[in-house]
């Protein structure tokens, strides 16, 4: 295991929408070691988006190379980068994406059933989850009998469901008030202190304020990377 | 790799959560197994009934009587053929014949009986003791009578069902007397009852006596002394009734001196041939029931498809979120595919057994028997599985082909 988590060199994504061709990502270099916790910001169209895909395993670049977890994206087939996301990568979305259907702890089990866990570890494990995002009295409600932020903490626990190595998080705060976003931020902060390496984008400067390092982006380019200090706290 | 297990509980989940629909879904494909295993039972159980009803004429039977075949086809009708040309010394004949188990001659005769009162109008033949068992007769109550009363034509009647059930409601027939055209006789048996032929008459309309009585007392007086109206030959065994049709053929062809290319003045009906011939009419009529009915199986299916195909854009999401969290493509195949199959073959079993519920309604309600073949079972719901695998794998396809980013983007 080498203590680089994220290599990316030079990647380059080009989408073409009709007789256009767009340069979603033009160049773009950087490393994110084990245990970093990092926002990358930028208004849209910046690029970020396209970025995050790119991490997740979702999409793969045109060109150049990125090294995730010693995986090498761009050579992954479809079976492998499905594979890869289940084990190596946690999604955490805008609008939480939780099952209606299901009961909060299925809805983190899902991932683990993916990954081929048996049923008895599957729901231990999910349990444990829950009760580190503060949800152990919840189990079993469903999401629309849970708050904007249990819902995100469900979330939460069944990105960390498949032990990976990089939760990805895209506007976690986007759909929540300002008060219920800043405990989902602090809960980032203490799974970050607690070892699990986490990668915000968002378009929020303040979002991004919270965390260890800021890059940003624009146009396709990162135009800073940077360290937040202290303001961080 | 998701366990089979968790594919299982999962696509379970998906139909129980619009139970409704799932429902309604179903129905087609229930509509369309119940009506076929329904269809085919009704025209199996016509088709037995069928076989059953001319089997009752006798097994392994050939059927002599007077006069040239009809243009190639079976004539039904017995006993007509104006000329009498066949013999008792054509009956000694036959018997001779390797591989004959019984030869039954018998002489037609219409007649009016009368006992207790009461007038019937029936059939009268007279037989030899042999009939019994080449036209598979039996006596229910009393006895039959022997060789020795046929010699003597004495007279004594055994009866059929109907007719003692006309003429004797409230006595035991046995033992009472009644009257043929003028003359006494004394009834001696009834026969056990056969019910109708293929053909709707009722065979137990009947009055057996000695064949001797018949020809000089009731129709002698009008017919040669020695010629028979029909002889019935039984083979000893199946597989020889076909061999020995061309026997008794060549054997009266010789006999009656007819020169080849000569029409013949006899035929031997065959009723092997004769039920094969309706079996096959009543098969045929049961494939059309099952096809017609099969139609309905596939709407089902194509119900199955369009549902599916609005669910994978429903569930668009929720499918990019499976993708996201480490759904391979042949884990959404797999998921989608199952719960067509699962609708599919859910409504198959309902369908089976609401076919069956159908066919014992309708068989108890035409009086047939109830025939259902476990095969036949097996293969209506074999079949909608089938229809699920086929109409639900295109939607399964489009859903495992989604792509995630687009899908996770999707309202």
């Amino acid at each position: 295991m080498t203590a680089t988590l994220i290599e990316a060199n030079n990647l380059v994504k080009l989408y073409t929408m009709g007789e256009e061709t767009v340069r979603a990502l033009d160049g773009v270099s950087f490393s994110v070691p084990r245990g970093d916790y990092c926002a990358i910001v930028g208004p849209s169209g910046s690029g970020k988006s396209t970025m995050m895909n790119i991490l997740g395993g979702l999409d793969t670049p045109t060109q150049g190379r990125i090294v995730i977890d010693d995986a090498d994206i761009g050579t992954l087939s479809d079976e492998q980068l499905a594979g890869f996301r289940n084990k190596t990568i946690g999604f955490i979305f805008q609008s939480f994406n939780l099952l209606p259907r299901l009961s909060a702890l299925e809805n983190v089990e899902l991932p683990m059933i993916y990954g081929g866990v048996l049923p008895k570890e599957r729901r231990e494990r999910a349990a444990d989850l829950l009760d580190r995002v503060g949800l152990g009295e919840r189990m079993g409600h469903r999401p629309t009998q849970l708050s904007g932020g249990q819902q995100q903490r469900v979330a939460i626990a069944r990105a960390l469901a498949g032990r990976p190595a990089l939760v990805l998080a895209d506007e976690p705060t986007g759909a929540l008030d300002s008060n219920t976003g800043k405990e989902i931020l602090a809960l980032f902060r203490q799974l970050n202190s607690e070892g699990v390496t986490i990668v915000i984008v968002t378009h929020d400067h303040d979002v991004a304020a919270a965390t260890k390092r800021t890059i940003e982006m624009r146009d396709g380019h990162i135009v800073s990377d940077r360290l937040n200090g202290s303001r961080a706290a | 790799m998701m366990r089979t297990a968790d594919l299982i509980s999962s696509a379970s989940r998906a139909l129980r959560s619009n139970p409704l629909r799932s429902a309604l879904t179903a129905l087609g494909v229930i509509i369309g197994v119940g009506s076929v295993v329904a269809m085919v039972a009704l025209g199996s159980g016509a088709q037995a009934q069928v076989e059953r009803s001319i089997a009752s004429l006798g097994s392994n039977l050939l059927i002599v009587v007077p006069g040239a075949q009809q243009s190639g086809g079976v004539r039904m009708a017995q006993g007509g053929g104006g000329r009498d040309t066949l013999t008792l010394d054509d009956v000694e004949a036959i018997a001779g014949l390797e591989g004959v188990l019984a030869v039954a001659p018998s002489q037609r005769s219409a007649a009016q009986i009368v006992a207790n009162g009461t007038n019937w109008n029936t059939r009268i033949e007279g037989v030899t003791p042999s009939y019994l068992l080449a036209r598979d007769w039996e006596v229910s109550q009393g006895r039959f009578f022997d060789e020795s009363e046929e010699r003597q034509a004495r007279r004594v009647v055994v009866l059929g069902a109907t007719v003692a059930r006309e003429l004797f409601a409230n006595v035991d027939p046995v033992g009472q007397s009644m009257r043929i055209n003028g003359g006494s006789y004394e009834v001696i048996g009834v026969l056990a009852s056969k019910g109708q032929s293929g053909f709707g008459a009722d065979q137990d309309d009947i009055v057996l006596a000695p064949l001797t009585t018949v020809k000089r007392r009731i129709s002698g007086r009008f017919r040669r002394a020695d010629t028979v109206s029909q002889i019935s030959v039984k083979a000893a065994t199946e597989g020889e009734l076909n061999r020995l049709q061309e026997d008794v053929e060549n054997l009266l062809r010789d006999r009656h001196r007819i020169r080849a290319g000569d029409e013949d003045d006899f035929t031997v009906q065959n009723l092997s041939s004769i039920t094969e011939t309706a079996a096959q009419t009543t098969q045929v009529f049961t494939y059309l029931l099952g096809g017609i009915s099969a139609v309905s199986l596939l709407v089902g299916g194509i119900g199955i498809m369009n549902i599916m195909l609005v669910s994978v854009t429903e569930r668009t999401r929720e499918i990019g979120l499976r993708k996201a969290l480490g759904a391979r493509q042949s884990d959404i195949l797999h998921q989608f595919g199952l719960e067509a199959v699962t609708l599919s073959l859910a409504g198959g079993m309902i369908g089976l057994a609401l076919g069956v519920a159908g066919a014992w309604l309708m068989t108890s309600l035409f009086n047939l028997p109830l025939v259902i073949s476990m095969q036949n079972a097996l293969m209506a719901v074999g079949f909608s599985g089938l229809v699920g695998v086929v109409f639900g794998a295109y939607p399964a396809w489009r859903a495992a082909k989604l792509d995630p980013i687009e899908a996770l983007r999707r309202e």
